[in-house]
């Protein structure tokens, strides 16, 4: 692998007595697309912020490029940064907040009028150069941000909760065109966000933050299938946590089920929590025989629209409620209603087993 | 920045901290500079003469209170909770005494009830001189101060509110009582500091009208002017600071929770016709109205005249001021000097100093300590900060000395006397932007200034016009900061006002204060031509 083009070396940044970044260590290679994700408070923004120079970090050292940033101002650093408030100058029209960063750069008028074109024209704004701001959209705002940021050519796309202050069609509508746009540009960029929707659909890495700390660096898939730990599992999509003990290697014990699997490395006897997606909670094609095989009362039946979310009693793993999600078509052919009575099975690789138990709820 | 901190910081510390400062000590040394702990104190409460002013300001200013916070609450009422015509008329007639000097409801008091005042016989006996006066002047000059802030807190209300109230079928009286007078507590609160703080610390109206009945504010000028004696003009001064800071802070703490009641989602309320209601509020605010626009025409209409009420005869005599005993005609152009350069230089001071106090990144205790310098003025009555110079820039050791009388230190010291209201004015504009610019700006390597110049001055421009006229019509109006500091070359001509009623030329005096007049409401009318001419003009990006 090439050398990273941002490293980030055991940061740490305390305000006061709170330490908002704990020994932060990362390394972003060029022209990737990075999320910081988490819930708020958990330290991204900070992290975002002292990536900028805008607020410089009590410890550890930030390199770019293979330069040592740390100490520079922000005027100094090499990035263009665009803000949830879109924080557009409202004087100024929507050409001239794109020329903004151009302007004094000894470049000729020409070039700047040549260049501010190509921009309104890579975010299909072009012919709204002489409006000012307060007369777009929210997402055409958003839009003209993304291209002021741009304009000066930034090494690194610093996006601040971009796309929270929009309506839910325009953001996701927005999400496929940053994407677009950032991997036609190949400009390295780092989004915060605590929507794990965007961060699922728009990164190719995702760094999971709680407490000023990474929980875990990933894919999306990885985040989602493999999550590090139980606040991952918590914090992405939706999940079931069970406790229960380990009986050997690959066998756990739930209630008055012994469950196969994946999980090796506990002693015998081990308190853990044990995770399941609603997802892979298998209703269809369960045989009788199939030592997993559980059964459960449906007590509530949820529409979703694509899916029915089923709120399952099992006895057998001790009365816990497990969420499962069945599909329509399923339901329907089946007559499953409340007070059914289904039988289920989790696939062995689908369950993730965590030490520790009742860490959740 | 920091250097541009350091720079308006020091004007602060030059202007304000070092001279009040100064003063405090000054409370606590003898005749000769030598240190005597609190004996002036001592002597200042053992003698009977002077202890009774502080009685006598404190029944004035809860008098004048009492009076003039149900009155501006009505007339505010009016305005915004009825459909009576001419709303728009009867405001601006209500802002008229914020445009003279408070020397002058005095003067036409004088000749309405004055010994051979026109109307004398409805005081039954009992003299304008005195308690009656100073009350009936300070309740014209603290109107339209009242006025605005519970005007301000009435336009809070939640239509929402009302359509509550109205649907669980709440009586009139019962929605005045739960909805009105609660949505208005704090502004009530407030304008009451105000106007007592006003009015304890004015000293234009007792100086004219409050004849052998003394004041702090009096007593402050007639130990330094009439007895030389600067020690105890100080400490009358630290007594006169006390119930003005304590109002002060009041005011702050209440102002702070009006902010927390603002910011919730509200929408505005809309009166709906009551004909019967409509006229008994228009004829409430005519009756106010009139009282006030009365005071100033009697004042023009004696200024005209040989020698009101007697001699009717039209006469420009008055106006030949520079055979009077004030300044004469140099003064009043002193007067719209001093106005102008205030206007301009306070504002760029008030609007730079306020920016960088809420826009600049670290450093944060010197912002704080700005910003508690910029608020501090608020708190210091004219008088006192005017006898604080005396102190500091006619000290023979202070190499400012040389500025003492000067056109110069009036303006120093009139930027500073209103600094207050200013810097909240541009604070507030600031606020109202994003706070992203100065980030977005330093990652397109743009330097600070250049934003300042290109998008924040552009974007705050009504703001500063409006404190450009606020500093220009307290700079012609204002007496009691002045008072102290003024040479024979740089007479104002509120100071004139001052010294021609004290020599008894009271039409004169008039005269003058109307000249005063005349000039703010021309400012006014400029100011409004010039903000609206900028709306259309650069302020384009204000319309969808």
């Amino acid at each position: 692998m090439a050398a990273p083009y941002l490293r980030i070396q055991r940061l740490t940044k305390k305000f006061g007595a709170f330490t908002a970044l704990d020994d932060i260590s990362l390394e972003i290679a060029e022209g990737e697309f990075v999320c910081f994700l988490g819930p708020s408070g958990c330290g991204k923004t900070t992290l975002l912020r002292a990536i900028a120079g805008l607020d410089i970090h009590t410890s550890g050292r930030i390199e770019q490029a293979g330069r040592d940033i740390s100490a520079l101002p922000p005027t100094k650093r090499d990035f263009g940064i665009v803000f949830q408030s879109y924080a557009l100058f409202p004087n100024l029209t929507v050409a001239k907040n794109v020329a903004y960063g151009l302007e004094n750069t000894r470049a000729r008028r020409a070039d700047v009028t040549k260049r501010v074109r190509e921009l309104l024209d890579l975010i299909g704004l072009a012919e709204h150069t002489s409006k000012y701001p307060a007369q777009l959209s929210g997402g055409q705002q958003q839009r003209v941000a993304l291209a002021r940021a741009l304009a000066t050519a930034p090494g690194l796309l610093l996006l601040d909760e971009p796309l929270s202050a929009l309506d839910a069609k325009v953001r996701v509508y927005l999400r496929h065109e940053v994407k677009q746009l950032q991997r036609r540009l190949g400009v390295t960029t780092i989004m915060v966000t605590h929507d794990q929707e965007e961060a699922l659909t728009m990164a190719d890495r995702i760094v999971v933050m709680n407490h000023g700390v990474i929980e875990q660096i990933g894919s999306p898939l990885q985040i989602y299938r493999e999550p590090a730990s139980p606040f991952v599992a918590d914090f992405i999509g939706v999940m079931n946590f069970v406790t229960g003990t380990i009986v050997r290697d690959g066998l756990v014990r739930l209630g008055r089920v012994d469950l196969a699997c994946e999980a090796d490395g506990f002693a015998p006897g081990t308190q853990v929590t044990v995770a399941i997606r609603p997802e892979d909670i298998v209703v269809e094609d369960v045989a009788g025989d199939q030592r997993e095989a559980l059964s459960g009362r449906v007590d509530a039946l949820t529409f979703l629209g694509s899916f029915f979310r089923a709120d399952l009693v099992s006895e057998a793993l001790g009365n816990v409620l497990v969420r499962a999600d069945l599909p329509v078509d399923l339901v329907r052919r089946r007559g499953i209603a409340e007070k059914s009575v289904l039988a289920f099975a989790v696939p062995r690789e689908r369950i993730r087993v965590y030490p520790g138990g009742a860490l959740h709820r | 920045m920091r250097a541009f901190i350091g720079v308006i910081g020091l004007y602060l510390v030059v202007a304000l901290a070092l001279p009040l400062g100064l003063m405090l000590g000054k409370s606590l040394q003898g005749p000769r500079d030598e240190f005597v702990g609190v004996a002036n104190y001592v002597r200042y409460f053992s003698t009977p003469a002077l202890v009774q002013s502080i009685g006598n300001s404190l029944w004035v200013a809860s008098l004048s209170t009492v009076i003039t916070v149900p009155l501006a609450f009505g007339y505010a009422y009016a305005l915004t909770r009825s459909r009576m015509r001419l709303r728009g008329l009867f405001k601006t007639v209500a802002l008229v005494p914020i445009l003279v000097p408070s020397l002058l409801p005095g003067l036409a008091l004088v000749y309405l009830f004055g010994n051979q005042g026109l109307i004398k016989g409805a005081l039954r006996g009992h003299s304008i001189y005195g308690p009656i006066g100073i009350v009936m002047a300070e309740v014209f000059t603290t109107f339209p101060h009242a006025l605005l802030i519970i005007l301000a807190a009435l336009a809070l209300a939640d239509a929402r509110l009302y359509e509550a109230a109205v649907a669980l079928r709440a009586s009139r009286p019962r929605i005045f009582w739960t909805v009105t007078l609660p949505g208005a507590r704090y502004g009530l609160i407030s304008a009451t500091f105000v106007v007592f703080t006003t009015v304890i610390t004015d000293f234009g109206a007792p100086k004219v009208i409050g004849g052998q009945y003394n004041v702090l504010a009096t007593d402050v000028y007639k130990q330094v002017i009439g007895q030389q004696n600067f020690q105890m003009g100080a400490v009358v001064s630290v007594i006169l600071l006390v119930p003005a800071v304590f109002a002060f802070l009041v005011d702050r703490a209440v102002r702070r929770r009006q902010v927390a009641l603002l910011s919730a989602r509200a929408v505005p309320y809309e009166p709906k016709p009551q004909p019967g209601f409509d006229l008994a509020m228009l004829a409430y605010c005519v009756v106010i109205g009139a009282a006030i626009l009365s005071i100033v025409a009697v004042s023009q209409y004696a200024a005209l005249v040989k020698f009101f009420p007697y001699n009717l005869t039209f006469t420009l005599a008055h106006y030949d001021f520079d055979q009077k005993g004030g300044g004469g005609w140099a003064s009043y152009y002193n007067s719209v000097r001093l106005a102008l350069l205030t206007g301009v230089i306070g504002t760029v001071i008030v609007f730079v100093g306020a920016y960088l106090v809420e826009k600049a990144r670290g450093f944060a205790f010197g912002r704080a300590l700005f910003h508690f310098l910029a608020m501090l003025p608020m708190a210091v009555p004219g008088l006192v900060l005017g006898l604080a110079y005396i102190f500091f820039f006619n000290a023979p050791a202070n190499p400012l000395n040389v500025l003492y009388r000067t056109m110069t230190i009036l303006v120093l010291n009139t930027v500073v006397h209103f600094y207050t209201v200013g810097h909240l004015t541009a604070l507030t504009a600031l606020r109202q932007m994003d706070p992203e610019f100065e980030t977005v700006s330093a990652s397109l390597k743009q330097p600070f200034y250049r934003t300042f110049w290109r998008v924040t001055v552009p974007v705050c421009l009504p703001s500063t016009l409006d404190i450009a006229i606020y500093l220009f019509v307290n700079a012609m109006t204002t007496v009691s900061g002045v008072v102290f500091i003024y040479g024979p070359q740089t007479e104002l001509a509120s100071i004139s006002v001052l010294n021609m009623d004290d020599t008894g030329e009271i039409a004169s005096a008039a005269a003058m204060a109307m000249m005063i007049f005349y000039t703010n409401v021309g400012a006014r009318g400029l100011h409004l031509l010039l903000a609206r001419w900028l709306e259309r003009r650069t302020q384009a990006w204000r319309r969808r």
